[in-house]
C-alpha cells in the first residue's frame, strides 16, 4: 500500500485524538459502529446553524434550501449505491427500520400461510426476529440455510431450500459476527430463476465494499448511516421502484399523503408514500456528507487497505496460544472474532478497555450464531479504514499480557 | 500492565475462576434455580440442600467470565450452613455493596464477598457479580423459573 492516505485520515477524525483511561485510544468496535470524520461533523453543524428548516412544505427561501439539501443526500445515496433512481431511496431509521418495513409492507402484501421465507444461519437478529413475528402472523415458515465451521454459507443447501413455497430471500451480505461476506450474486441469480425476490441486509458490507444493486440485481438492500462513518438515527431501504409502487404504505401522516379528507386518502408518490412524518433531516445531510467523503478516498482503496489491516491481524492472532479465531471465511470483511481458551470475553473486554482499546464483547445481536459455535459470547475486534497496524500490535500485545495476567 | 484493574480482578477472583468451589450438579438437592444473563450470555444453575430453613450444601454449574465465576464460587462457599433469613441479609447487603448506593458498607459483614466491591466502579460488569445472588433470591423464595438479569 503505497498510498493510502492513512495520515491525513486519521487527522480527519477528531475523536482519535481521546484518551482512554490516560491512554491512546485504540478503536476496534467499527462494526458496532464507525466514528464520525469532520466532514459530517461540520456538514450537521452548518446545517443547523445557516440551512434548517422543515423540508417539502414551505414556500418559504429557507425550506426550500433545506429540501434542496436534504433530497441532494438522497442523490449521494443513489450514485453511492448505483440505484436506478432517487425514487428507490427511501429514508428510514436504520437496518433494522428498513427490514420491518420491508416485513409489514411488502410481506403482509405478498405472504401468505404456508409460504416461505429464507434466512442464513448467520443472521443479525434484526434479520430474524422482523421475519419471524411476520411468520407468526401469517402463518408462514421460516427457513434457515446452513453454514459450515468456517462460517460460510452451504450454498447448495441454500440452493436446495429454494422452491415455489419460498417468497423472499432475506439474507445479511456480511456479517458482523464472523465477518463472512455471502455469495450474494449468486444466491440472488438462483433466487430470481424461481421469481423469489431478495433483500440484503447491507449494515456490515456498506462500509467495506462496493455496492452496485443493480449489479446485483437485489430487489430490497438496506443499511444504516452510522455504521458508514455517517450520523446515527437515519439509514436507507433501497427496493426496486416496480416493487415499492405496488407495496402499501408502511406509516400514515404528514408528507406520504396526496389528498386527505375523512373518507378516504390518496398517497404521495415514490419515495415519499414510506417517509411519514418530519425525517431527522440534518442526519440526512450528514449522511450525505459521510458518502462524498468515503467517494473521495475512494470504496476500493478502503477495501484494499481494510484487507492488509484484516490479513495482518489474523496472522498474528493465529501466532497467540489458547486464541481462537471464530469465522475464517475465504470470503471476508475487517473483522477479527475469537475465543481464548479458559478467558470468557468480559474479561477481555474490561481488560483491553484498561489498555485504551475498544473492541465488543458479547453475542453481537447473533444468538445462533454463538449456539452454532458452543460459544457464550466472542470478543470481537472490528477494524476500520482509519486504524494502523500498530494499534493491531497493541491489541496483541494486550491479549498476550491479559493471558498471562489469567494464567 | 493491568494496575488500574487491580481494585475489579483481585487475586482472590483469578483463584475462585481457576479453581471453583463447590462446582458439581447436586442430583438430591432441594432447590434449583437457573440464571441467565441475556447479556454475556452467561448461564448457572444453582443446587441448595436444605435442613429446615438452614442451608446445608450448595453447588453451582455453569459458564461464565471470571467476575460472575468468582462470585457464584464465594457465594456457595458462604451460604453453607447460613439460616434462610441469614442469606437473604447477606443478599441485600451484597447488593448494597456493588451498586454502591451506601459508601458505609460494613465490609466485615461481607467477609471474603468484599473482594467483589470493585465491581461498584464498573457499571458494564455489576450484573456479572449479581448474577448468582439473584439467582440464590429466586431459591430462597422457593421460585423455579429461571432468573434473568434483563
Ligand atoms: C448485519 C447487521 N444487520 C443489521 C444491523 C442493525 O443495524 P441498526 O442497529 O443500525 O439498525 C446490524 C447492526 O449491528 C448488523 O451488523
Amino acid at each position: 500500500m503505497t498510498t493510502f492516505p492513512l495520515e491525513r485520515i486519521r487527522a480527519d477524525f477528531p475523536i482519535l485524538q481521546e484518551k482512554i483511561r490516560n491512554k491512546p485510544l485504540v478503536y476496534l468496535d467499527n462494526a458496532a459502529s464507525c466514528q464520525k470524520p469532520n466532514a459530517v461533523i461540520d456538514s450537521i453543524s452548518h446545517f443547523y446553524r445557516h440551512d434548517y428548516a422543515n423540508i417539502h412544505r414551505g414556500v418559504h427561501t429557507l425550506s426550500v434550501r433545506a429540501t434542496d439539501k436534504f433530497e441532494s443526500a438522497r442523490a449521494k445515496v443513489r450514485e453511492f449505491i448505483n440505484a436506478a433512481s432517487t425514487k428507490e431511496i427511501i429514508f428510514v431509521r436504520g437496518a433494522t427500520e428498513a427490514v420491518n418495513l420491508i416485513a409489514q409492507t411488502f410481506g403482509k402484501a405478498n405472504i401468505k400461510a404456508g409460504d416461505e421465507i429464507v434466512i442464513t444461519a448467520m443472521e443479525h437478529h434484526s434479520n430474524i426476529v422482523p421475519w419471524q413475528m411476520l411468520c407468526q402472523e401469517t402463518g408462514a415458515v421460516l427457513k434457515v440455510a446452513p453454514m459450515n465451521v468456517q462460517g460460510e454459507l452451504i450454498y447448495p443447501e441454500f440452493e436446495a431450500l429454494l422452491n415455489t413455497k419460498t417468497k423472499l430471500v432475506a439474507v445479511v451480505h456480511m456479517s458482523n459476527a464472523l465477518g463472512t461476506i455471502n455469495p450474494v450474486k449468486k444466491m440472488i441469480a438462483a433466487a430470481h430463476s424461481k421469481n423469489i425476490s431478495v433483500m440484503l441486509d447491507g449494515a456490515q458490507a456498506i462500509p467495506h465494499v462496493s455496492v452496485d444493486v443493480q449489479d446485483l440485481d437485489c430487489d430490497f438492500y438496506v443499511f444504516s448511516g452510522h455504521k458508514l462513518y455517517g450520523p446515527s438515527g437515519i439509514g436507507v431501504m433501497y427496493g426496486k421502484k416496480a416493487l415499492l409502487e405496488a407495496m402499501p404504505p408502511y406509516q400514515g401522516g404528514g408528507d406520504m399523503i396526496k389528498t386527505v379528507s375523512f373518507e378516504k386518502s390518496t398517497y404521495a408518490g415514490l419515495p415519499h408514500k414510506f417517509e411519514a412524518g418530519t425525517p431527522s433531516i440534518a442526519d440526512v445531510v450528514g449522511l450525505g456528507a459521510a458518502i462524498d467523503y468515503l467517494n473521495e478516498i475512494g470504496m476500493a482503496n478502503i477495501a484494499a487497505y481494510e484487507a492488509e489491516l484484516l490479513a495482518y491481524a489474523t496472522q498474528q492472532a493465529k501466532q497467540i496460544k489458547g486464541l481462537m479465531i471464530i469465522g475464517e471465511a475465504e470470503d471476508k470483511g475487517a473483522i477479527l472474532s475469537f475465543v481464548l481458551d479458559k478467558i470468557h470475553p468480559h474479561d477481555i473486554g474490561t481488560m483491553l478497555d484498561s489498555l485504551g482499546i475498544a473492541i465488543r464483547a458479547g453475542h453481537h445481536c447473533a444468538m445462533p450464531v454463538m449456539d452454532f459455535y458452543g460459544v457464550p459470547a466472542t470478543a470481537r475486534a472490528s477494524f476500520a479504514m482509519y486504524n494502523t497496524k500498530q494499534e493491531i500490535d497493541v491489541l496483541m500485545d494486550g491479549i498476550k499480557s491479559l493471558i498471562k495476567v489469567f494464567g | 500492565m493491568f494496575e488500574d484493574l487491580r481494585d475489579l480482578y483481585q487475586e482472590v477472583i483469578f483463584d475462585h475462576n481457576r479453581n471453583p468451589r463447590n462446582f458439581r450438579v447436586m442430583a438430591d438437592a432441594d432447590r434449583q434455580v437457573e440464571g441467565f444473563n441475556p447479556l454475556c450470555g452467561d448461564r448457572l444453575t444453582l443446587f441448595l440442600k436444605m435442613d429446615g430453613d438452614k442451608i446445608t450444601d450448595a453447588s453451582f454449574q455453569g459458564s461464565g467470565c471470571a467476575i460472575s465465576t468468582a462470585s457464584v464460587s464465594l457465594m456457595t462457599e458462604i451460604i453453607k450452613g447460613k439460616t434462610e433469613t441469614e442469606a437473604d441479609a447477606l443478599f441485600k447487603t451484597f447488593h448494597e455493596m456493588t451498586t454502591g448506593k451506601d459508601e458505609h458498607i460494613n465490609l466485615e459483614a461481607v467477609g471474603k464477598l468484599a473482594v467483589l466491591a470493585g465491581v461498584r466502579e464498573y457499571p458494564a460488569r455489576v450484573k456479572c457479580a449479581t448474577l448468582a445472588w439473584h439467582t440464590l433470591d429466586a431459591a430462597l423464595k422457593n421460585q423455579h423459573q429461571a432468573v434473568s438479569t434483563e
